[in-house]
């Protein structure tokens, strides 16, 4: 047992989180919006040596964590699963930039707003019952969104198509993009956090920090313990991925090993505590947290839609509850 | 990270389950809520028998503070009653930590046999989050202590053989500084206990001290030092013997009254149910992480407070979904025909109320945190 950060993981975090505080400063987030992709940073991320190499997923979220903190304007958790499933050259030299769509395609075969859709030349997803890589230009445009994410329609039926796997693959592949999502948005959580705690210390009103308010302080102090639970739970969940074991879920005894039903869980635990923990923040920055001009509210944007791009929380818990509550799914 | 436990701590908790199964019974349950007292003395003289009790002491067992964690956890789990247990394996370790030769011969084989309990005279009517203004007394008379005041809280008294006592020594020093814990027999004269009950059925008591002369073989730890005695029980306690998982009963009655109304398969009673085991299991995580901050030599009293923090609110809006779910069923009693999960869903929003009270208030927590994790300044009072 350990619960914190290995040893070889503590030089990960840090080595990252220099990385990403140097070379994704808020400049380098604002200069990427509204695409929401800087190929500066993608190129130097990938000198870093991320992609192809053995890391375990657990590590993965450790790196996740650091680029999350940053808001980073790069593909990390989409690149890193398609990287992992079809390990082609392209995807590990970065030359090429993979995603996966959380949706099945339509009837017409279109994969619509793909995380990273806007930006990537290989998506992955199901069409049908097949899991299908097509690989076809980047449109390098998308709607514009809450997040200034680089979302896009894709089809799954133009340009090269092949298929790689079946729904269990695709549920594989998802579970392992939940569980680098849950990391990134561990991060923001974190920062969102630490940006309250300074600014609160800061802004002075009635003649005193509104950090030394009671109702302040307690507003934060919820966030340290959940924000904490979350990295616990995607850890955990990483590393039951990364065991490759099948588990099993005795709910009423509080045991859940399923890989999948604790990629779920960190998801949908660490969306939560990212949704609160930027709107308390951006909330304790008062009319300041609300402008375009404080950094806040590009961690409130991004809690939110680095998180609902992989689908409706609902769905995701009603899900869950399939998982967790089999004997009971609806027939 | 690694979750993984050790094959012994498996071992552990696998016999530890099992002794439970065997004597958390309906029947137990039963008189525990007929009697008030929530204490179950043949579970815990089932797990003393085989040394799974004193494994566990904290500072002494072999098995502190994982195998501490582990036996705590699962009775909670299981909804088996754990506080009186609990208190006299924390102070046990107190008294191996601070007591007297004396002290610690008479105490820690009694409780190590699951036999004895010890209760905590901390709170006074008028002094709770604020303890340091206490105002029970303990005067010098010769070579003996004569003390008077009055204790609330004090869960178990009534059949505890010995009740840790907080009082004041010294007015002149500054207020948590002229405190002194006693380690006080029962039965010695002038002690009266008198019922308290609660809400949720558990009976508490408030104690009273009428001139209860003792000798300075029932101080514990210094004169003067009871506040370090008491940080010595907190240290102990690092939020890993229970009180950090009341959501698991809870999620296993809701589920038995969703399968057994027929309202399992409602997507609003799905999603309740996945959002309350999302939340059980973080809290698992949290005291799973407290205890390996023990075992890694480090103090958790920050994490385990965090951890109740978010378990307890957790639970109480959890009771709160269901009851409001279950409807006029949700309303009725244990026993009561017709009851949801067998009156289950009501006692605990008739339970829940207290987990954010005792033990540290949420908002004490809070402040904690705030000033001492997040480094905000003192609050303005």
């Amino acid at each position: 047992m350990q619960l914190a950060f290995s040893a070889d993981q503590q030089v990960l975090a840090e080595a990252f989180g220099q990385f990403f505080s140097r070379e994704s400063p808020t400049s380098v987030v604002r200069r990427a919006e509204p695409l929401g992709f800087d190929a500066p940073l993608w190129s130097a991320l990938g000198a870093m040596e991320v992609w192809g190499s053995d890391a375990t997923l657990s590590d993965l979220c450790v790196i996740g964590e650091t680029a999350g903190h940053a808001l980073a304007p790069v593909p990390f958790a989409e690149h890193v699963v398609v990287s992992r499933l079809l390990a082609w050259p392209a995807l590990l030299s970065a030359d090429s930039v993979g995603t996966i769509s959380p949706r099945t395609a339509n009837a017409q075969g279109i994969w619509s707003i793909v995380p990273a859709g806007a930006i990537a030349d290989i998506v992955v997803g199901l069409d049908g019952d097949e899991f299908v890589a097509a690989t076809s230009p980047a449109p390098f445009a998308g709607p514009a969104n809450h997040a200034c994410a680089p979302l896009a329609d894709r089809d799954s039926r133009t340009g090269e198509r092949s298929v790689i796997g079946n729904r269990h693959d695709f549920e594989r592949a998802m579970s392992e993009l939940k569980v680098i999502a849950a990391s990134m948005l561990v991060g923001v959580a974190a920062l969102a956090l630490e940006m309250g705690v300074e600014y609160v210390q800061q802004r002075h009103q009635f003649g005193v920090p509104i950090g030394s308010f009671q109702t302040v302080q307690h507003g934060l102090a919820d966030l340290p313990g959940r924000i904490d639970g979350a990295r616990l739970l995607t850890h955990q969940a990483a590393q039951a991925l990364d065991l490759g074991r099948v588990g099993h879920n005795v709910v009423a005894n509080n045991e859940i090993t399923d890989p999948h039903s604790l990629a779920s869980m960190a998801l949908l635990f660490a969306s939560d505590i990212a949704a609160d923990a930027t709107a308390r923040s951006l909330h304790f920055h008062g009319g300041y947290g609300f402008s375009d001009e404080y950094d806040i509210q590009l961690a409130y944007r991004r809690a939110r839609g680095w998180a609902l791009v992989l689908g409706d929380p609902t769905a995701e818990r009603l899900a869950l509850a399939n998982r967790l509550w089999p004997s009971a799914v609806r027939p | 990270m690694d979750f993984e436990l050790a094959p012994q701590v498996v071992r552990y908790r696998e016999r530890v389950r099992e002794i439970i199964a065997a004597h958390h019974t309906p029947e137990a349950v039963q008189h525990q809520h007929a009697s008030g007292t929530f204490n179950n003395p043949a579970l815990n003289r089932a797990l003393a028998a085989e040394g799974l009790v004193e494994r566990a002491v904290p500072g002494l067992g072999a098995g502190d503070p994982i195998e501490l964690w582990v036996l705590f956890n699962e009775m909670e789990k299981a909804g088996a009653p754990l506080d009186a247990l609990a208190m006299a394996v924390m102070i046990a370790g107190v008294v191996q930590h601070v007591g007297t030769a004396e002290q610690k011969a008479a105490v820690i084989p009694a409780v190590t046999a699951g036999d004895a309990l010890i209760c905590l005279g901390y709170s006074e009517a008028d002094a709770g989050s604020d303890l340091s203004s206490l105002t029970t007394r303990a005067t010098r008379a010769g070579d003996q202590w004569v003390i008077n005041g009055a204790k609330m809280w004090t869960t178990m008294a009534h059949e505890a053989r010995w009740v840790i006592l907080l009082a004041r020594t010294d007015a002149s020093l500054p207020r948590h500084r002229g405190l002194t814990m006693f380690l006080l027999p029962m039965d010695t004269p002038g002690v009266r206990v008198d019922p308290v009950h609660t809400m949720a059925t558990e009976r508490t008591n408030a104690t009273f001290y009428d001139d209860v002369r003792v000798g300075d073989d029932c101080v514990l730890g210094e004169v003067n030092g009871g506040w370090q005695v008491m940080s010595v029980a907190l240290s102990f306690e690092r939020g890993v013997m229970g009180g950090t998982n009341p959501g698991v009963a809870l999620l296993r009655h809701s589920a038995q009254w969703a399968h057994d109304s027929g309202r399992i398969n409602e997507p609003a009673v799905r999603e309740k149910l996945a959002r309350v085991a999302i939340d059980n299991h973080v809290a698992a995580l949290l005291t799973q992480r407290s205890a390996w901050i023990a075992a890694s030599g480090g103090m958790p009293g920050l994490e385990g407070s965090m951890t109740k923090l978010f378990a307890s609110e957790a639970y109480q809006q959890a009771s709160r979904w269901f009851q409001e779910m279950a409807g006029a069923e949700g309303l009725l009693q244990l026993l009561q025909p017709g009851a949801a999960a067998d009156g289950w869903i009501e006692y605990d929003a008739r339970h829940s109320p207290v987990t954010t009270i005792y033990g540290g208030t949420s908002e004490i927590i809070r402040n904690n945190i705030a000033e001492r994790h997040l480094g905000l300044p003192r609050m303005r009072r």
